[in-house]
Formats: structure tokens, C-alpha cells, sequence
């Protein structure tokens, strides 16, 4: 529960920091959108063994977060919560993949440690684009996007009154969680049976809410859309943005520059 | 059983994604058609219910620890199958933005496996099958046990498929699937007691809530639906068993590559040595390589520590060269964001 609690607090954190006011807050949703997608997919397009080629998709999260001005503390947050869940997954490769692929003079290191090493990556890159592009577009804006997309209205609508909802019933279950537990003496009542009325009154109260809604929507004339404050067009700065970043992943998925320097360097050197 | 992007390919990611697009779009025009329009906020709600009653837990007996609701069936038995399904892939779309429960890639792998499952196979074939409108609470109990355990062993099974059909993760299918279906067999049951104590609860004090879906619903899951239902699981696997079978070559191929010493490592220092370093690291390579006994290993490493020299400094300059690389280029993505930083703040 403290996790979610926690992530509830995160949640609202990454909702005020969308209705910033930088040049990436201020480009179409679309934009932002279709780049991190792109994103997503060329470092998950990577095979199983690649780690230098991952470390140059970083540029994409560090620039979003320098340019737009979000505390990078808030990403690396979510990083710490996330990446002990790779890593609990990404253990069984090293202990089922035990072919040495590197070595270091005569340390020898295996297929499944190289391909621990890469899961995190891929981790915390496709994390880290995830939680870029909510914080600099906001949920309102990504299903604005989605239905320009042609994501079907109903799906947006429900959506958007999900996110709605969520803050004020989150509230109301952590409230009704602390009350029991501190009404419960040695276990008391936290078993299923009540359990079972604790979450069936909280449905009914849901219902009811629902029906109020449904109401007071109609009387303010709702039409099964809700309306944006901030109107934008994909125009050429959109273009430019969307372009420039997915040539620059293209070049980052076919080009292994970390390979290239690192040859480079140890060329001079040597 | 939220699936991540890092364990999974671009390929799987987008067949899923492209299944549960289709989906959603037919339960969309479905709900649009069927439903009354109170519905609509209902829906909303509801998925934020399942947030809700995800911070409420309560102790399992026994065992000292805490289960809470997944709520994939008990959507299906308030809603019906089509509102049910939008309701579940909007709370996962939310997760997966802002929780970081699952990525964005794997959002149509987890929208299929938690929300599929539940609402268009275990609550139309299992639950009402078992428990048809106006039953008792015991069968409703056996409904929903059977129908929780039925939905999330699915959920487990197609989990272990597209992690092993996307070849990131080296756990072999076996044993994945004797690690994965055991433990969603005991999710499942805890499931099917909390859905059955709510359902049971809403019955006695609601009792036409859980009457009134059941009657907008029945009409819906005819036996076209199902046997559509059941032609595109079908489908899917038949499509992923064929990657399956294309992608498990270039497993093998890499095997033996790495086993004969022809890994990846070799291309990168021609360009620096040469072809003659290359020769040489060949030549190096083999004796350690091809001889892969597990008897007469230590003679072998000594032997490939003392006369190899040449070799041991080849592998040594790749992996130190990858190294300091891509140390550099972090480095300098950090310097660019520094500067970017800088001149937006001043």
C-alpha cells in the first residue's frame, strides 16, 4: 500500500509539472507522442547481447528533461522503483546462460550477465522516455493525441474520466485502509470477510457517485467530449522536432558510436 | 504479471499492440451501440474503483501475507465483456504512463493478457456458464474461483509465450512456465475468494446491480462471439508458434557462433589491427574454443593464459574499448543536457 501511496503523491507530482510552460511543453502532443514511440521501439529493437549500442539512446531523456526544466529528481525516482523489478527478472539470465561471450584478460564474462546488463538499459531508457514524455505532456495531452490519432472517443472519454476519478477514490481507499487498520487489534478484521464489505461499500458508493456525475454532466450539457484549454496544430516546429529525433535514433540503431570512439581512443593510445 | 519493454521484441510488442487495438476499437463501437448512456461514467469510475480497492488489503490466512484485488473479473461481471475490457485497458494505459507498471511497447501485451482473458474468455465461457443470473451465492463463489483461476492461468501461459518468443529474457519455456502457472494458480484463487466476497456483498445490498448486467450482457455473447473469440486466440498462437519456429535458428546459429569463437567481438578489431591481428586472433582463437570438454578445463585455461598473450590483449582491447566508449558517450549525453540546462536557465 505504501507503494501505491507513494505512487499516487508521484502522480500528482507528474501532473503539475505537465502544465509547465517550456518549448517542449508547448509542442503538439502528437509529436511528443509519436517520438517517444519511435524511441521505445529502437531501443527495444536491440538484440539481447547489445549493451554500448543502448548508452547513446540517454540523449533522448537527458535533453527532454535539461529543455523542459523537469527536476531530473522526479525521473530518477521512478527509475529506483522500476529497475529492482528488471533486475529481479533479468537475474535468470545469468544463471541460464552461462556461454562466456567478453573477457577481461582472464576474467571471463557470460552471455547472461552481458544480457543482465542490457535488460537494465533497455529499463531504464524505455522507463525513463515514459515518464519524459507524461511530465512534459501531461495525461490530458497523450489522449488528445490518442484520438488524433484515431483511437475511438468512447476509449478517450473513458480514459480521461478514469484519470478524473483517480485521485478522488485513491483518497477515499487509503482513507478507509488507515481507518480499519487503526480500529484492528492483533489482525482483527483484516481478514477476507471483511475485506469483502470494505471493498463492496466503497463499490456502492462508487455506483452512487457515478449516477451523480452522470447528472451533473447532463445538466451542463456534456456531449461525450471534453474540451481542451490548450488548442495546438502539428505545424513545422512539431515537424522538425519529430523528424530531427527520429533520424538521430535511426543513425543511434544502425551507427554503434559508443563502439566507434571507444576504437578511436584506445586506437590512439595504444 | 505486468510485462516490461525491456523483456520484450519489437515484433511481439507490435502484433499484440495490433490485437488489442482491434479490440478495443470493437468493444468501443460495441459499448457506443449497446450501452446506455449512464454507462459512460460508470465505466470511469469503475476503473478508478480498481485503483481504490487496490490499496486496501487484507492478510491472507495462514501464510502472514496480503493479497488485494485485480478487479479484470469483477469489471467483467458489473459491466459485461465489451465495457469491461475498455475499462481494464484504460486503467493498464494508466499504469503503464504513470505508475510504470509495465511500458508503452508492452501496453498491448498486457492489455491482452489482463484483460482479454478475464473478460471475454473466463467471464462468458466460465462464470456464467457456472453461475447464470438469479444464482446462489455458493455457485457464484464456484464461478467466480473457477473463473479467476481459468483467467489468470491464460494470462500466465500467453506471459510465458510472447517473453519467449521475444528472446530477451534467456529463462527456457519449461521452466518459465513451472515458475509462472503455480504462482497464478494461488493469485487466482485469492482473486476468485475477493470477487466472489464482493459479489456476494453487492447481491445482498444492492441486489440489482448484479441482476441488472447479467441482462444487457446475455444477448451480447452469442455463439458467433465465441467462436470468434476463441479464431483469434487461435490465430495468435498459431502466429506466434511460426515466429517460434524462424526465431529459434538465429538462437542457434548464435550458439554455435559463440561456441566455434566467431562472436561479435571479432569484427570491430579489424579495422584497428589489421588483418594480420585478425589472422592472428583466429589462429588464437580455435585451440581455446573448439575443444568445449568439460574434462581437462583447467590444463586448457592455463594453457590459454600462457601462450596466448596476443589473444588475451585482442578481447581484453575490444571489451576495453566498448567500455570506455560507451562510458564516454554517456558522458557526453550528460554534457550536452548540462549545457542544454544552462542556456535554458539563464
Amino acid at each position: 500500500m505504501a507503494h501505491i501511496e507513494t505512487a499516487l503523491r508521484d502522480l500528482n507530482r507528474l501532473d503539475l509539472l505537465a502544465g509547465g510552460d517550456s518549448a517542449i511543453h508547448r509542442l503538439d502532443p502528437r509529436a511528443k507522442v509519436l517520438v517517444t514511440l519511435v524511441y521505445i521501439v529502437s531501443v527495444v529493437s536491440f538484440g539481447r547481447y547489445e549493451v554500448s549500442g543502448l548508452i547513446p539512446f540517454a540523449i533522448f531523456p537527458l535533453v527532454m528533461v535539461a529543455v523542459s526544466g523537469l527536476p531530473p529528481g522526479i525521473v530518477v525516482r521512478k527509475l529506483l522503483v522500476v529497475l529492482p523489478f528488471a533486475a529481479l527478472v533479468g537475474l535468470f539470465n545469468p544463471l541460464f546462460d552461462r556461454e562466456p561471450l567478453l573477457s577481461f584478460g582472464s576474467l571471463a564474462v557470460s552471455g547472461g550477465w552481458v544480457s543482465f546488463v542490457s535488460i537494465i538499459l533497455r529499463a531504464a531508457l524505455t522507463v525513463g522516455g515514459a515518464v519524459v514524455l507524461v511530465a512534459v505532456t501531461g495525461f490530458a495531452g497523450v489522449c488528445r493525441a490518442l484520438q488524433r490519432f484515431g483511437v475511438p472517443r468512447a476509449f478517450v472519454v473513458q480514459l480521461l474520466f478514469l484519470y478524473r476519478y483517480i485521485f478522488v477514490l485513491g483518497d477515499e481507499g487509503i482513507r478507509m485502509s488507515r481507518a480499519r487498520e487503526l480500529r484492528s487489534f492483533a489482525g482483527r478484521g483484516m481478514g477476507l470477510r471483511a475485506y469483502g464489505s470494505l471493498l463492496g461499500s466503497l463499490l456502492l458508493r462508487t455506483w452512487d457517485r457515478a449516477e451523480r456525475i452522470h447528472m451533473a454532466m447532463l445538466s451542463r450539457g456534456f456531449q461525450g467530449e471534453f474540451h481542451a484549454r490548450r488548442e495546438s496544430s502539428f505545424g513545422r516546429r512539431e515537424m522538425a522536432f519529430t523528424a530531427g529525433w527520429c533520424f538521430l535514433f535511426m543513425l543511434l540503431r544502425f551507427v554503434n558510436v559508443p563502439r566507434l570512439i571507444g576504437v578511436l581512443v584506445t586506437g590512439v593510445f595504444r | 504479471m505486468h510485462m516490461a519493454d525491456a523483456l520484450i521484441s519489437p515484433a511481439v510488442g507490435a502484433v499484440l499492440w495490433t490485437a488489442t487495438a482491434g479490440t478495443i476499437a470493437c468493444c468501443a463501437r460495441k459499448v457506443r451501440q449497446n450501452l446506455d448512456e449512464r454507462k459512460v461514467p460508470l465505466m470511469g469510475v469503475l476503473g478508478a474503483f480498481v485503483f481504490a480497492a487496490q490499496m486496501i488489503n487484507f492478510t491472507i490466512p495462514g501464510t502472514g501475507s496480503s493479497g488485494h484485488l485485480g478487479g479484470g473479473l469483477l469489471l467483467a461481471v458489473l459491466l459485461g465483456p465489451h465495457a469491461a475490457f475498455l475499462t481494464i485497458a484504460s486503467v493498464l494505459v494508466v499504469q503503464a504512463l504513470f505508475f510504470a507498471d509495465g511500458g508503452l511497447l508492452a501496453l498491448g501485451c498486457n492489455i491482452f493478457n489482463l484483460g482479454f482473458f478475464p473478460a471475454f474468455i473466463a467471464y462468458p465461457l466460465v462464470y456464467r456458464a457456472i453461475a447464470p443470473a438469479g444464482s446462489s451465492q455458493g455457485r457464484r463463489t464456484a464461478a467466480s474461483l473457477a473463473a479467476a483461476v481459468a483467467g489468470l492461468q491464460l494470462g500466465a501461459f500467453s506471459v510465458v509465450l510472447e517473453t519467449v518468443v521475444s528472446g530477451i529474457s534467456a529463462l527456457p519455456f519449461s521452466s518459465f512456465v513451472l515458475l509462472m502457472q503455480p504462482i497464478h494458480l494461488a493469485i487466482g484463487i485469492v482473486e476468485g475468494l475477493v470477487t466472489a466476497a464482493v459479489v456476494g456483498f453487492m447481491a445482498k445490498a444492492h441486489p440489482e446491480i448484479i441482476g441488472a448486467a447479467p441482462r444487457s450482457v446475455r444477448g451480447d455473447v452469442g455463439f458467433r462471439q465465441v467462436v470468434v473469440s476463441l479464431l483469434a486466440v487461435a490465430t495468435i498462437i498459431a502466429g506466434v508458434v511460426s515466429w517460434c519456429a524462424s526465431g529459434k535458428p538465429d538462437g542457434l546459429e548464435w550458439a554455435i557462433a559463440s561456441v566455434a569463437g566467431k562472436g561479435e567481438l571479432k569484427s570491430p578489431t579489424d579495422g584497428v589491427h589489421g588483418g594480420l591481428a585478425t589472422l592472428q586472433n583466429k589462429i588464437a582463437f580455435f585451440p581455446e574454443y573448439s575443444f568445449p570438454k568439460p574434462a581437462g578445463q583447467g590444463a586448457k585455461e592455463a594453457a590459454a593464459l600462457r601462450d596466448a598473450p596476443a589473444e588475451g590483449e585482442g578481447r581484453l582491447g575490444t571489451s576495453v574499448s566498448g567500455i570506455v566508449g560507451g562510458g564516454l558517450t554517456l558522458a557526453v549525453a550528460f554534457l550536452i543536457g548540462f549545457l542544454l540546462r544552462r542556456r535554458v536557465a539563464s
